[in-house]
Parts: C-alpha cells; sequence; structure tokens
C-alpha cells in the first residue's frame, strides 16, 4: 500500500467512527479529528446516491488508482448533509467480493459452464422468442427490483410491454411498499409523499408507526435525534410490535398487539372528534368521506381476485362508524391502554404542534397495508396537518429507487411510465413514445409479484428474467416456490453480481455491472432524482442490466426502439422518459440539471425543486386559489377513508401459539448478499437469530446461543436465539432478520397479502417453537 | 495491513485513563470527544499477528468498558 493511500484510509476510518459517534451521541466534537485527516491529494472523489437504502444518502466515492477504496457523505446532498451509516462508509467493499460474477454462464447437460456474455445473451434472446412464439405472449416475464436504476426499469418495461406485449413486469418493491402506493392513489389519487425531509427540521412530534428507524433508516433517525437535542419541544414516540433500538431513543414507547394498529388509528380519529380537535376549515375545504368493501379476504389461493368499490358518505356516517372505536374499546383489542391511546390524539390534536408520522414495513408489509396507510392518512387529515412543513404522514421507503424505478417508471403489471394499462390515453401516450403500435400495450394487467411465482409453478409462466433481486430468499412461502421455479420446463435467467439462492435455480446467469460500476438514477423516498456517473470499471465481462436488456431487445428485432451507443445511452434514456412527466405535477429535471447537482426533487418547474406538495406556497401545479389544492383527486378533495380492522390471515393459536415477525438488522441489505461480503459489517453480524422474550425463552428452557426450531404450517427453521439482545418482542413473538441464506425463514412464512396493494405480510404468521 | 476503527466507551470517569493507556499501545491513535465520554480509536497494524496481539491488548484494559468496530479495512476484501 502506498503511504498516501495508507493516509487516506486512515482518515476514512477516523471519520466513519467520528460520523458514527455523531449518530450516536447528536453535537459531539472531536477536536483532534482533523490532525488525522488530511488530504492524501491522490484520492479523486465522485458523487453517487448510496445504494443500500431508500434515504438516498449522498456519498462522496473515494478512487486510487481505478479502485473505490473508500467513502464519506456528501455535505451537498441536503439527504444527510455528510452524514453516513455503517452501511453507506463500508459500501464500496460490496464491489471487491472474492467471487464476484465476472462470466456468463448458461446450463449445459446440468451443469453451469462459463461463456462469453454475447453468447449467453443470444441464447436469452433465442429462448424468449422461442417461449412466446410456441406458448403467447403471457408466457415470459420479467422480475426486477427497486434497485433496479431508472434506466435498468425503464427499459424493461418498454421491451416487455411496448415491444412484447406482455404485462408480465413485476419488481420486488411489491414486497416492500405497493401498500403504500395504494395508501396515496387511493387516498390522494397520486403517488408519493407530499413532504421532505425538512419536515424533520420543523416538527415537534415524530410518531414512528411500527417503523424501527434507528436501525433501517438511521441517518434519518440521527437527524430526529439532533433535532430533539438542539430544540425544546420535540419528541419521539415508537409505536410498535416490538421493543427496538428506536424505542430505546423514543421518549415513550408503546406497543400494540400485531395487525390492531388498524383499531389504535380508528380510535385515535374517534378521540380527535371527541374532543373537537377536528380542524373544521381543512376538512369543510379539502375533505371527502368514503368507505369501501369489507371482509376483504387474504389472498392465499391461487387467482385471487378483488377490486375495491368506494361509496362516498357523509361526515356523520364517518363518526357513525367511528362509535366502534372508543379508547376503551380499543384497549381490549390492541393491548394499548385507553391512556396511551389519548396521549397519541392529544398530540395530533394539539394545533400548536407539528406532527410527522413515519413508515415503513410495518405499515406496508401488512394484509390490511393499504387501509392502514389510508388510516394514518386520516389522522393527519381530520387535524389538517398535512402539506406544511413539519407537518407530514412520511411513507418511507426501503430501497434506493423503490420509489424512482418501480413508482415512476411503473414497473408493476398494472403501470405504465405515466398511469396504468386500463387507461386508453395513458396506453396511447407511452405507445407514442415509445414507437410501437398502441395495440401492442396489452389494457389488462397479469400478474402481481406473489401470483407470479404461482404462474411459474403452474407452468403458466415459462420464460423469466430476474435482475437486481434474490427472490429464492425473500419470497413469502419459499419452498412452493423454490420447488416451482426448479420444476422442469422453465427457462430462468438471473443477472447479478454474486452466486446466490436464485442463481442456484438459474438456466443463465448474466454478470452485471453493480452501482457505480455503470451509470445511474435512483430515486428516494422524499421525491429526489439522483445520477451518479460510472465512477469505476466493472469486473470481467459484467454489463449493466440497461445494456443486457438493449442487448437482447436488438437480437429480437426492436433496433429502431432501443437505437443508443453506450457511450450516452443512458442521457437518452433519461430524456426519453421524462417525456412521460411533462408537466407541473411531475416534471422531472433535465439530464444536464442531475448530473451537476446531489439529487433534485420533482416537481422541478422552471427551476425550482418543490417541497411539499399541495401546498400552492411550494407547488406549482396547485391552481384552485385555495390554501390546499388535493389535485390527485377529481373532486380536488383529499379523502378519509372508514376502514375498519380485520384480522390478520393467520393468528396464534393453541397449536402455533407465537407471532412471527421479519425484518431487517442496520449491517445488512436484504438478503445480504452483499454486505455479507463487507468484513467489517459481516462480522459486526455473522449470522441470523431468533429474539425471544426472555420469559418465552425460560419457558422453553433455551439461553443465548442455544437453537431454537420454529414451525409453522409451512416450513421450519432451526436457528440460533437472541435474548435480551438488540430488539425484544413481546410475550408470544418472535423476530427473524431474513438477511441470512443459511437460515431461510421466508419457507415459515405465509404468502397472504392486501387485497389491494397484493404486497405480502411477512410481519404476521403463526408458529410454535421447540428447543433443538 | 489492517486499519480499523472503533467507538471505545470508557469506564466511568476513566476518560483520560483510557486515553493514556490506549496512547501507550503501540499502532493506537487517539481521538477524544471534547465534550462526551467517548474515544475514537483508529489502529493500524503492520500485518494480521500484530492485530491479534494488539486485539489481546485492548480486551484487557482497565480504563475501557465497550469497544465497538465502526470501519474496517482490510487488504484480503472480499471475505464472505
Ligand atoms: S442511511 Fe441508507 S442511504 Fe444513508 S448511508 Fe445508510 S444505508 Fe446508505
Amino acid at each position: 500500500m502506498k503511504l498516501d493511500r495508507r493516509r487516506f484510509i486512515l482518515s476514512a476510518a477516523a471519520g466513519s467512527a467520528v460520523a458514527t459517534a455523531g449518530a450516536l451521541f447528536p453535537g459531539i466534537s472531536f477536536a483532534d479529528w482533523p490532525k488525522i485527516t488530511g488530504n492524501s491529494g491522490v484520492v479523486s472523489w465522485q458523487k453517487a446516491p448510496c445504494r443500500f437504502c431508500g434515504t438516498g444518502c449522498g456519498v462522496l466515492v473515494g478512487v486510487v488508482e481505478g479502485r473505490a477504496v473508500a467513502v464519506k457523505g456528501d455535505p451537498n446532498c441536503s439527504v444527510n448533509k455528510g452524514l453516513c451509516c455503517m452501511k453507506g462508509y463500508h459500501s464500496v467493499q460490496a464491489l471487491y467480493g472474492a467471487d464476484r460474477l465476472t462470466k456468463a454462464k448458461i446450463r449445459k447437460n446440468g451443469e453451469m459452464v462459463e461463456v462469453p456474455i454475447a453468447e449467453a445473451l443470444d441464447l436469452v434472446a433465442a429462448k424468449l422468442k422461442e417461449t412466446r412464439d410456441k406458448h403467447g405472449k403471457n408466457s415470459v416475464a420479467i422480475y426486477g427490483s427497486g434497485q433496479w436504476t431508472i434506466p435498468d426499469g425503464y427499459v424493461a418495461s418498454k421491451l416487455f410491454k411496448g415491444c412484447l406485449g406482455t404485462n408480465n413486469v413485476e419488481a420486488n418493491a411489491r414486497l416492500c411498499m405497493s401498500s403504500a402506493v395504494t395508501g396515496f392513489m387511493t387516498t390522494f389519487g397520486i403517488d408519493e409523499p407530499m413532504g421532505c425531509y425538512e419536515d424533520i427540521d420543523n416538527a415537534n412530534v415524530f410518531i414512528t408507526w411500527g417503523n424501527n428507524m434507528a436501525e433501517m433508516h438511521p441517518v434519518l433517525f440521527s437527524r430526529m435525534l439532533a433535532n430533539r437535542k438542539r430544540r425544546t419541544n420535540v419528541k419521539i414516540i415508537d409505536f410498535a410490535t416490538r421493543t427496538t433500538r428506536t424505542s430505546a431513543a423514543a421518549d415513550k414507547s408503546i406497543l400494540f398487539k400485531p395487525q390492531t394498529d388498524l383499531a389504535v388509528a380508528n380510535a385515535i380519529c374517534h378521540e380527535i372528534i371527541a374532543n373537537d380537535w377536528v380542524n373544521w376549515n381543512f376538512v369543510g375545504e379539502h375533505v371527502s368521506f368514503h368507505k369501501g368493501k369489507t371482509n376483504i379476504g387474504y389472498g392465499t389461493e391461487d387467482n385471487f381476485a378483488f377490486t375495491d368499490q368506494d361509496e362516498a358518505i357523509g361526515f356523520e356516517d364517518y363518526k357513525k362508524f367511528l362509535a366502534d372505536y372508543s379508547p376503551e374499546k380499543v384497549e381490549k383489542i390492541s393491548g394499548v391502554s385507553a391512556k396511551d391511546i389519548k396521549y397519541m390524539a392529544a398530540l395530533y390534536g394539539d394545533p400548536a404542534l407539528k406532527v410527522t408520522s413515519f413508515w415503513c414495513m410495518g405499515m406496508n408489509q401488512h394484509t390490511r397495508g393499504t387501509w392502514i396507510n389510508n388510516l394514518v392518512y386520516n389522522i393527519h387529515l381530520l387535524v389538517g396537518k398535512i402539506s406544511t412543513p413539519g407537518n407530514s404522514p412520511f411513507s418511507l421507503t426501503g430501497q434506493p429507487s423503490a420509489c424512482g424505478t418501480v413508482r415512476e417508471v411503473g414497473t408493476l403489471t398494472h403501470a405504465l411510465p405515466h398511469g396504468t394499462v386500463t387507461d386508453e390515453h395513458d396506453r396511447k401516450m407511452a405507445a407514442e413514445i415509445w414507437g410501437v403500435p398502441v395495440e401492442n400495450i396489452d389494457p389488462k394487467p397479469t400478474y402481481h409479484t406473489v401470483e407470479m411465482f404461482r404462474a411459474l409453478d403452474r407452468g403458466e409462466i415459462k420464460f423469466m428474467w430476474i435482475q437486481v433481486t434474490n427472490p429464492m430468499v425473500t419470497l413469502p412461502n419459499l419452498k412452493r416456490y423454490r420447488n416451482g421455479a426448479k420444476k422442469e420446463g422453465h427457462f430462468l435467467v438471473v443477472s447479478d453480481v454474486y452466486p446466490t439462492p436464485t442463481t442456484d435455480v438459474a438456466d443463465v446467469i448474466l454478470p452485471a455491472a453493480m452501482w457505480i460500476e455503470k451509470e445511474g438514477l435512483y430515486g428516494n423516498s422524499e421525491r429526489r432524482t439522483q445520477h451518479f456517473g460510472q465512477i469505476v470499471n466493472p469486473p470481467g465481462e459484467a454489463m449493466s442490466d440497461t445494456w443486457q436488456i438493449i442487448e437482447v431487445a436488438r437480437r429480437l428485432g426492436f433496433e429502431k426502439q432501443f437505437p443508443w451507443s453506450p457511450e450516452n445511452y443512458i442521457e437518452k434514456i433519461w430524456e426519453e422518459y421524462r417525456r412521460f412527466h411533462a408537466g407541473p405535477k411531475h416534471e422531472m429535471a433535465s439530464y444536464q440539471v442531475l448530473s451537476e447537482r446531489s439529487g433534485v426533487q420533482w416537481p422541478f418547474v422552471n427551476g425550482k425543486e418543490t417541497r411539499w406538495r399541495f401546498n400552492p406556497k411550494y407547488d406549482p401545479a396547485c391552481t384552485n386559489g385555495k390554501a390546499f389544492d388535493f389535485y390527485g383527486k377529481k373532486d380536488n378533495r383529499a379523502w378519509i377513508w372508514a376502514r375498519p380492522y380485520e384480522p390478520a390471515a393467520e393468528s396464534p393459536d393453541s397449536d402455533y401459539p407465537f407471532w412471527l415477525n421479519t425484518g431487517r438488522v442496520i449491517e445488512h441489505w436484504h438478503t445480504g448478499t452483499m454486505t455479507r461480503r463487507i468484513p467489517v459489517l459481516h462480522n459486526a453480524m455473522p449470522s441470523s437469530y431468533v429474539e425471544l422474550n426472555p420469559e418465552d425463552a425460560a419457558d422453553l428452557g433455551v439461553v443465548n446461543g442455544e437453537k431454537v426450531k420454529i414451525i409453522s404450517r409451512r416450513g421450519e427453521v432451526t436457528i440460533p436465539a437472541q435474548i435480551n439482545g438488540r430488539g425484544v418482542p413481546p410475550r408470544g413473538m418472535v423476530f427473524v432478520p431474513f438477511f441470512d441464506e443459511s437460515y431461510l425463514i421466508n419457507e415459515v412464512t405465509l404468502d397472504a397479502f392486501c387485497p389491494i396493494s397484493k404486497q405480502p405480510d411477512y410481519k404476521k404468521c403463526a408458529v410454535r417453537l421447540e428447543k433443538a | 495491513m489492517p486499519i480499523f476503527s472503533y467507538l471505545a466507551i470508557p469506564r466511568s470517569g476513566a476518560k483520560e485513563s483510557l486515553c493514556a493507556e490506549l496512547s501507550a499501545l503501540e499502532y493506537c491513535r487517539v481521538i477524544p470527544a471534547e465534550n462526551h465520554e467517548v474515544v475514537v480509536l483508529v489502529t493500524e497494524a503492520p500485518d494480521e499477528t500484530s492485530e491479534e496481539a494488539l486485539q489481546g491488548k485492548l480486551k484487557k484494559l482497565q480504563g475501557l468498558q465497550s469497544l465497538s468496530l465502526a470501519f474496517g479495512y482490510d487488504e484480503k476484501l472480499g471475505r464472505k
């Protein structure tokens, strides 16, 4: 190692520790730090968004001799203002795992053999064509990711929906945020948060709804803590089903029984009305009341179908509906004391307090995910705390481009880059921009993610291309879908950067360029589009996912639709794509602007970003002349929904007496395929575990580290116990992180989903425990 | 050539003595916080053997309550 480079890494090491200390102890200062962090002068720094969560921190990647060696927070990025979490600081090391996929492989006589990538792409195109010709357009599918860049998702949609005529396009973001989308669409008629991270600097009260932000959105959580330290009137309330690091840092931790957040949200509204804390001016001008179908099912059966039907109701009907949700009644269902429900209602109801609610997977991975999103909006709408700085119902995303690629590009079966396949105007717009006949675009959605893998199992889908995701670890009720994927008669293509349980079942593996090895764009949780250039070269024959799709499209004869050159294809794709969003509601910045800045928020109109939507002080799309304009809905109002409490798809009983809850840990990204190859992160959290309540552990006779068998109606896993670790579930619940492929907890989970969003519930199923 | 950084939390009232103990160890650089009982420790052992020996010494320090890793760099990147 050269001296300069060594000094440079020392400085990165010191910077990382100082930043970690800053996250844990807001306001901490280190006078001697600069002595160790002198710039070596041989490092070039280039901007990129971090690829390890939906927060979208800006990072500066330090490159020495063509190798990315360090990361520091980008001080010019308003998301994180120079701070990162441990995943961000170590992110570049994920590029250099010893077993990186650098060559294409194809299955020959049961064995995977290396071939030139051009040969593998020939085979992919030939198989795609053959399958489509023989079995019809809906026998082929592509399954992508919220880690797809925007161009990746765009070309996938253009090829499959526009050229091949199938709506078999889905992405793993279906598993993480589709309830957020349907929540937005049903309440506001338009997707994505109205607020932005500046809400954190303005709110007095933060309520985290089933959202362990301390581990999952650590940089935003640090910003909350820093605000609490700096300002005297800031409180954090953690409302959750288990005690976590977020609960420990909160001013108050309130636990509820799984699924009963529905009842508690209604009880808060009951209390707001009972105390006349309703903002009548706001409600009178900007809100309408509705109800939908009830007893809507859980989707556990194949070919499950559901369509909601809204019915307008009046305020009095809504009030009558809430009569079942007095705090005293809801205490019995939820385990939350009437006193605590009233306390939360009083925070929302106090006109002097600005309140921001945060949520992520706890509310979205929920068999009534759309409903609970609606219900939290109801609270904010009743008191008029929305679309102003600090007053924000804020749905966070988990993945770096779940918003940018999946929601905005529309890489879901029903969606297009603008609007939906069912809408003739939207189909015409897509056909015109894509240069394809409008008849190519099928007006009927096909399979959402769970149903797509069911269709693979049933043999209806015969060709599937999977990019940037690892469904053979992440699908719920995994055994069924893995067995389905292994069946004869399928052809599976997997593009990835490392071997995974999903590449294990592939017929073709395409080595992918990762993150800063290619140019791309992400879109984060606060409507921020973030461009990054290619900073280092990909290894071997690894190729960007976008370019892989372009290569296959051209082999299928779609040169006209995919005419770009390797030198500037990202710019050209971006400029084509942003035509879909022209206009003040969703105008995107130009390639030029994006490449210069550390992220730009849309709508970007006349050179100005929009911080708060629906508020004419900030949002140029407001035209009604009133204080707010909820222009997504035809009645120009936000909708309050009467949505009841309904139980989970599977609850504990005498045979399976425990709830199983699953999720993430701070050290690892999703299935750990990248972060487990980063030595520091791997050593900090080398394997998964089951969190047990200490009293349940004592009843079972297990101590820390001893193995426990978790058994459900679908499968079992044997895994070490963790008692009184970083998270503690209440009695009757266990929690297992899903990052570790050695313990496939999704063989145990249930593939029930929200009938409206089709997002599965990974937080609730019934299990029993045995000492192993 | 491993380089690591840590947050070192001293036992109650032992920040000064912990800084002295750490500074006395070979391959250690110490950055004490001005306003918290926290110390940043950066280690740069020349090889794995020295790193292991250093780890042994760190574990025995009287004034140290806990040590949490914040950053690690090793030439042998990519171990899974
Ligand atoms: S908070 Fe998320 S985006 Fe920010 S550094 Fe950590 S992983 Fe990356």
